[in-house]
């Protein structure tokens, strides 16, 4: 079976991250790596080898030069090759054209299983793996909590089974493969790259391509492609002192008072 | 001409672009493994004088693939003296004892086997130590015997084929813990390395207690009672003190770099504070006594840093010397405790708690000094290698 899990390179979300003149995400100012949700995904291709399925798991990425650190980190963790989509012509592409890019270089490298992880840390929009689904044709599970996989291959067949958390319900879901899951922060703890992952990670496989290779037309993306862009960006406000309610008798009602105002209650 | 990058006063000069990707992604392995499973516990541990779960702990090590790392085969990862050098710095920003445990196990026990021993020995004992499933001790050191190892009393008697081992071992890290234990004792032909499983009749560890350093490590006194071996016990391809000071060499280059590391999570500790304490209405960093404090220590950090990346590339090289070694761990202990010292100061009363980590730095320090060749022995190996006159004796 096929294992691809799809990664991106995004700016430390710990770091003080802000957007160009343009709208679009500053790489510049804050270092990249990998994004720490995708670090999910990457786990659960792992356990689902570890679990005795035979599977070759391909890291896929969309982004500039740096953006194989992201790649390297993901082969250190382990798995076995990967694909780096790197053109000038993609800076600024949207979910939808990113969901295009990705789409046509899994078709290209074959697939039975898509991992991705339930959002990117820098854009937050979530909405990739659904979209992926659609361009390939394939059913789409989501927000997994869990993941498991059975089967063997393209030919032979398989299914993904998860468990969503709701709020109201928790569900059980099923797809035969292939199929595209995307998985939570619930899903358990990232290992670590050990040092015999790292050292083994140099010697694996990145495929580099281009858009041509993909057989997609610059204007097919890119910042003037983008059918959602950002206008404006507003800092969020230093974070205001806290309201300190003096107890006198009425402490209650007045924090019933102040959760009221707010909405909350 | 192209734009010089931020400056970053927890890397004043720049030195993690000289590194490759693999070395910091192993730096970054082992600072997450940290910050995950040792820093939010270590001065508690340090506090109670125990470590509560080494067993745990080395497994965690292990699974990371620090123990033994440098080690080519039986498990371990294979490293360079850098990245190997970038995990002992690491591990000493969270605590020397922990540094302590790796290079004991990797650097003396492991390294000794690996070098000197038989397939027999690495097939049975390195692949466990590598994962942590096992741990291992050295016993070089004597009551009466530290500085000037070539003149102890433990000794290794013929017995037929087998050997007969009797003495005793002071001061020996990981060894009541230990599963098995490097040995050096005298025999007919001069010194020689024995691997002693410590469930071995005769043999028997006790702890030190009272330590006021390396508290979060255990040190124990070994004693050898007619301690009987089979023939193959014995290390084969080392007679002499070559062999345990070959070890040393290892276990002195990690500790290069480690001393960075206690420096830098003082100075770290210090930075943050002066930024933040407020005194005469004003942040104390804010003082020239102070800034002159933090500046000196970022200097001597900084130095230190190049220090140990200049011998671990050298190491890589296969040029390193011996001399250069103690150069290394002479310069970069002695400033070490300087900058823990000066740390202190500014921390105020804070300085004493185990709330910061200085003070547990500062402690540990004492005792890195001391082993593995106090910093005197070190100031005699370079003036003997400048003079060509031998002042130890
Ligand atoms: C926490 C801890 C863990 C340790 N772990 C281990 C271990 O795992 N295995 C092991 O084998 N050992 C271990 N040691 C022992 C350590 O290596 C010795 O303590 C060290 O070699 C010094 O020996 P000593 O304590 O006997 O001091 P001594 O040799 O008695 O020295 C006392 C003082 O005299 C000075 N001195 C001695 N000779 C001279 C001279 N010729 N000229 C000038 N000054 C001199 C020394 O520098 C020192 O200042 C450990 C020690 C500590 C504190």
């Amino acid at each position: 079976m096929k294992i691809v899990v799809c990664v991106k390179y995004v700016p430390d979300a710990t770091g003080d991250r802000g957007f160009n003149d343009d709208g679009t995400t500053d790489r510049e100012s804050v270092d990249s790596l990998l994004s720490e949700l995708d670090e999910y995904a990457i786990e659960q291709a792992l356990k689902i080898v570890e679990s005795g399925v035979e599977a070759e798991i391909t890291y896929l990425t969309v982004g500039p030069d740096d953006a194989k650190d992201a790649l390297r980190k993901a082969l250190a963790m382990g798995g076995d090759n990967a694909i780096h989509v790197n053109d000038d012509d993609i800076a600024g592409t949207d979910a939808l054209g990113t969901s295009l890019i990705l789409a046509k270089a899994i078709e290209r490298a074959g697939f039975d299983l898509v991992i991705c992880g339930m959002a990117s840390t820098d854009a937050s929009m979530g909405v990739v793996p659904a979209m992926l689904a659609e361009r390939l044709g394939v059913p789409q599970v989501t927000y997994l909590d869990e993941v498991t996989v059975e089967g063997t291959t393209v030919k032979g067949g398989g299914t993904v089974k998860g468990r969503r958390e709701g709020d109201v319900a928790t569900e059980l879901i099923e797809a035969a493969l292939p199929a595209v899951v995307s998985v939570t922060d619930r899903t358990g703890e990232a290992r670590y790259p050990s040092f015999k992952g790292i050292m083994a990670a140099k010697k694996k496989n990145v495929e580099a391509l281009d858009l041509d290779d993909l057989g997609i037309e610059s204007d097919q993306v890119g910042l003037s492609a983008a059918w959602s862009i950002v206008d404006t960006a507003t800092k969020r406000p230093p974070r205001a002192k806290g309201e300190v309610v003096e107890d006198e008798g009425e402490g209650g009602v007045q924090l019933a008072g102040f959760l009221a105002a707010k909405k909350f209650i | 001409m192209a734009k010089a990058p931020a400056f970053d006063p927890m890397d004043p000069l720049g030195i993690d672009d000289l590194l490759d990707p693999e070395d910091k992604a192993i730096r970054d392995t082992v600072r997450r493994f940290c910050a995950d499973h040792v820093t939010p516990y270590v001065a508690e541990w340090f506090e109670r004088g125990a470590l509560p779960d080494v067993r745990e702990l080395a497994r965690g090590l292990g699974g990371i693939g620090v123990l033994g790392m440098t080690l080519d085969g039986y498990g371990c990862a294979g490293t360079s003296a850098v990245q190997y050098g970038l995990a002992c710095l690491e591990l000493e920003a969270c605590d020397s004892g922990l540094r302590s445990l790796v290079s004991v196990q990797g650097s003396l026990a492991m390294f000794a086997i690996h070098r000197f021993g038989t397939e027999e020995q690495r097939r049975t004992w390195l692949p466990r130590l590598a994962a942590g499933e096992a741990l291992g001790c050295y016993g070089l050191t004597e009551p009466d015997h530290g500085s000037d190892p070539a003149s102890m009393r433990t000794h290794a008697k013929r017995d037929g084929d087998d050997w007969v081992l009797s003495g005793r071992k002071m001061w020996i890290t990981n060894g009541s813990v230990a599963d098995v234990a490097v040995i050096w004792a005298q025999t007919e032909d001069g010194v020689r390395g024995f691997v002693v499983p410590t469930d071995t009749a005769g043999f028997a560890a006790h702890d030190i207690k009272h330590k006021m350093s390396l508290r979060a490590s255990i040190t124990s006194e070994l004693t050898l009672d007619e301690v009987r071996l089979p023939a193959d016990a014995v290390l084969p391809d080392v007679v002499g003190m070559r062999g345990p000071l070959t070890c040393l060499g290892e276990a002195r280059y990690g500790i290069v770099w480690g001393s960075v590391g206690a420096a830098r999570s003082c100075f770290e500790s210090a930075l943050e504070y002066a930024r933040t304490r407020e005194q005469f209405g004003r942040p104390i960093g804010a003082f020239q006594l102070t800034q002159a404090k933090l500046a000196d220590m970022a200097v001597e950090i900084g130095k230190a840093h190049l220090l140990a990346l200049h011998l671990g590339r050298r190491k890589d090289a296969g040029a390193v010397r011996p001399e250069q070694i103690s150069f290394g761990k002479l310069n970069n202990v002695r400033e070490a405790i300087a900058i823990a010292r000066e740390a202190r100061t500014i921390l105020g009363a804070n300085g004493i708690s185990l709330e910061y980590p200085v003070i547990r730095h500062m402690n540990n320090l004492e005792s890195v000094l001391t082993y593995e060749g106090t910093s005197e022995m070190h100031t005699l190996v370079i003036g003997k290698a400048l003079t060509g006159l031998d002042a130890f004796h």
